[in-house]
């Protein structure tokens, strides 16, 4: 399972990095969404991989080797939240320059050519 | 104890009462822009006049080890959010504040009215600011790091024009990608130390597996880049220099800032985490700071000389002041931590007036109204600001050429002003914290500083040849905030040398404090949660 989640993870960065390399806005943020999905799989490994356990502990006096580890949950709960807020920020911003330079290449300019 | 002392609470308020008055301007018309500004202005006063109390109460021996802690919802320290206050924070937040103050008042009659938001975004900001400087939380660093960005964002973009969009595009894009930089390290230190809390953290370090050793430092590493793009370190602060000059002059001073933030982060975290008590990974990264450190100035002093326009210039000049920085935070022994805490205090007092001050300058040529005019159809605001003609102060030539030497002496670190004395008292402590001979390093990093203010002068020098002496020249017409909101910066600054005494005995404790980490270790996990005794609300 490690193997098939750290390929993925790869895969999707990947494929992220090469999007915001690209020239055009639309293929930014898409490369800047799929390098956050990856990075949030990413937070979610680090409490390392279980299968069948809940994160959260009904009664005090349990055994912890029984149960996930409920942090990095929390943490990309509130990555993916930060991330989507930034994300539609960009997006305003996309249209904008849009509509106010007529391109959407990633400069706000045609490249001459 | 059923209750915390009121005092306790000051810690708090730097993060609250911004994003409170921020949320209550959001409703507010923009039309109704005194209201605004006078809310926004009550606030800077408010959280300057906290930031002083703590930094007396941080100073004064009110807390033990001059370490204040608070417990955010009174969760125990490793497992919820402590705030820290000590005399490096309070420091930053009193400089945050004063030239958060300082802005507002230079922005009160253009800028506030050229868009919409700008109050709030300007109190989300300073939110973000001083809720980076006082957590102690990695993850909620990162937190404060996006609401500050967020807000930056926002501000970046005032003004809309296309230079700005622009410009704003690249920021934008660069900040996302680095604040996944940012998660990504603060996973991997997750992963490997099982706390997030830096007081934990670096109690944990020497303790480590090799295995969890060498996760820590790549986590660290990748963190490092995160912190390193926002405190512009060579190759990647690329985007500062364009950010800057298209920016708006208030927002360029809060980037000033902002770019600090990434240094102080950056000092926090490494020596909480590879200081003193670090084990076999001390020391780590150090050395390599030196060096990005020195490329950096080197970037700087080159951009510099080859900028034209006064932004542009402003921006090179932030880099030069990061580099230096970032050098000596890898040479970081206490005398010279001091030093370059001495140099950021004066840095970034001048590069925010210089910052205010372009604009001013800008008037002076002739005037080039195209920016307004886009905005104003933009935002299809009423009443136009009226345009940036005051009252004519006599003599306003004589004080922009005043304040603009003043701000090209610190920056370029030239006597008599506050820049000469940090970098004649960083050199000093270089020479004298090398044992024996001292490096070829150290020789290199103090070649390079000099360059650099070589460099600056130079530059700064023809800006003002060009702009005070050109032919032409039409008076100015300042508003009396503009000029009463320059003219402190500068007098702070001269107000800084003169009492560079006690400034640098303050500074000293605050980095003899820093370097101690088992104190924060102490005090953060130590401190005890508010006990509720069942049935004590009740009792008359």
């Amino acid at each position: 399972m490690e193997l098939v989640l750290a390929i993925s993870v790869g895969v999707v960065f990947g494929s992220g990095i090469w999007l915001i390399l690209r020239p055009r806005t639309f293929q930014l943020i898409t490369g800047l969404m799929l390098m956050s999905y990856a990075v949030n799989l990413f937070i979610f490994a680090m409490g390392r991989l279980w299968v069948g356990k809940p994160p959260i502990t009904p009664t005090p006096d349990v055994d912890p080797s029984l149960f996930a580890d409920p942090l990095p949950q929390g943490l990309v709960l509130t990555a993916i939240v930060i991330g989507f807020a930034t994300t539609a920020l960009y997006l305003v911003m996309m249209i904008g320059a849009r509509g106010l330079s007529g391109s959407d290449h990633v400069d706000g300019e045609e490249p001459r050519q | 104890m059923n209750s915390l002392h009121w005092s306790q609470h000051l810690l708090v308020v730097p993060v609250l009462l911004p994003l409170i008055v921020g949320a209550l301007l959001i409703p507010v018309n923009q039309k109704r822009y005194v209201l605004k500004f006078s809310l926004g202005l009550a606030s800077c006063v408010m959280l300057w006049a906290v930031a002083v109390a703590l930094l007396l109460m941080a100073d004064g021996g009110h807390w033990p080890a001059g370490i204040g802690v608070y417990l955010a919802a009174n969760w125990v320290a490793p497992f919820g959010i402590a705030l820290v206050v000590d005399r490096l924070t309070a420091l930053m937040l009193v400089l945050t504040a004063t030239i958060a103050l300082a802005v507002l008042v230079f922005s009160a009659r253009r800028w506030d009215r050229v868009g919409v938001s700008f109050h709030s975004l300007f109190q989300f900001m300073l939110m973000g600011l001083n809720g980076a400087f006082l957590t102690n939380d990695l993850f909620n660093l990162f937190v404060f790091f996006e609401v500050m960005l967020a807000a930056s964002y926002g501000l970046v973009l005032h003004g809309y024009n296309l230079r700005r969009i622009q410009a704003g595009m690249q920021y934008i894009a660069i900040n996302l990608a680095a604040s996944l930089l940012f998660l990504i390290g603060v996973s991997l230190i997750y992963a490997a130390t099982g706390t997030l809390n830096l007081a934990d953290l670096s109690g944990r370090v020497a303790s480590l597996g090799p295995q969890d050793a060498w996760l820590l430092q790549i986590g660290a590493t990748v963190l490092a880049l995160a912190f390193l793009t926002k405190g512009a370190m060579w190759p990647l602060g690329f985007w500062l220099p364009t950010t800057y000059a298209s920016a708006s002059a208030p927002v360029g001073a809060m980037l000033v800032l902002m770019t600090k933030v990434g240094v102080y982060a950056l000092l926090r975290v490494w020596l909480a985490l590879f200081g003193e008590g670090a084990g076999a990974l001390g020391q780590f990264g150090f050395f390599a700071l030196t060096l990005g450190g020195m490329a950096t100035l080197l970037f700087g002093a080159i951009g510099m000389w080859a900028s034209q326009d006064g932004g542009r210039m402003a921006g090179f000049g932030a880099v030069i002041s990061s580099g230096t920085l970032l050098a000596v935070i890898g040479h970081s022994g206490s005398g010279v931590l001091a030093s370059g805490l001495y140099y950021l205090l004066g840095s970034t007092l001048a590069m925010a007036a210089f910052m205010l001050l372009i604009e001013l300058i800008e008037r002076i040529r002739p005037p080039g109204a195209a920016l307004l005019a886009i905005t104003m159809e933009a935002f299809a605001i009423e009443d136009k600001p009226e345009d940036p003609v005051g009252v004519g102060i006599p003599g306003t030539l004589a004080f922009l050429g005043l304040s603009f030497a003043a701000c090209a002496l610190v920056i370029a670190g030239m006597p008599p002003l506050a820049g000469f004395v940090a970098k004649f008292s960083l050199f000093h402590a270089l020479l004298a914290a090398a044992p024996g001979p001292v490096p070829a390093t150290t020789w290199l990093l103090m070649g390079l500083m000099v360059a650099g203010g070589l460099a600056a002068i130079i530059s700064l020098m023809r800006l003002g040849v060009r702009t005070f002496w050109a032919a032409g020249v039409t008076m100015p017409r300042l508003q009396f905030t503009e000029a009463i909101s320059i003219g402190s910066l500068v007098m702070l600054c001269v107000l800084l040398t003169m009492q560079a005494g006690s400034v640098f005995d303050y500074l000293n404790r605050a980095t003899e404090g820093l370097l101690r980490s088992k104190d924060y270790t102490q005090r953060v996990l130590g401190e005890p949660p508010v006990q509720r005794v069942p049935g004590a609300e009740l009792r008359p």
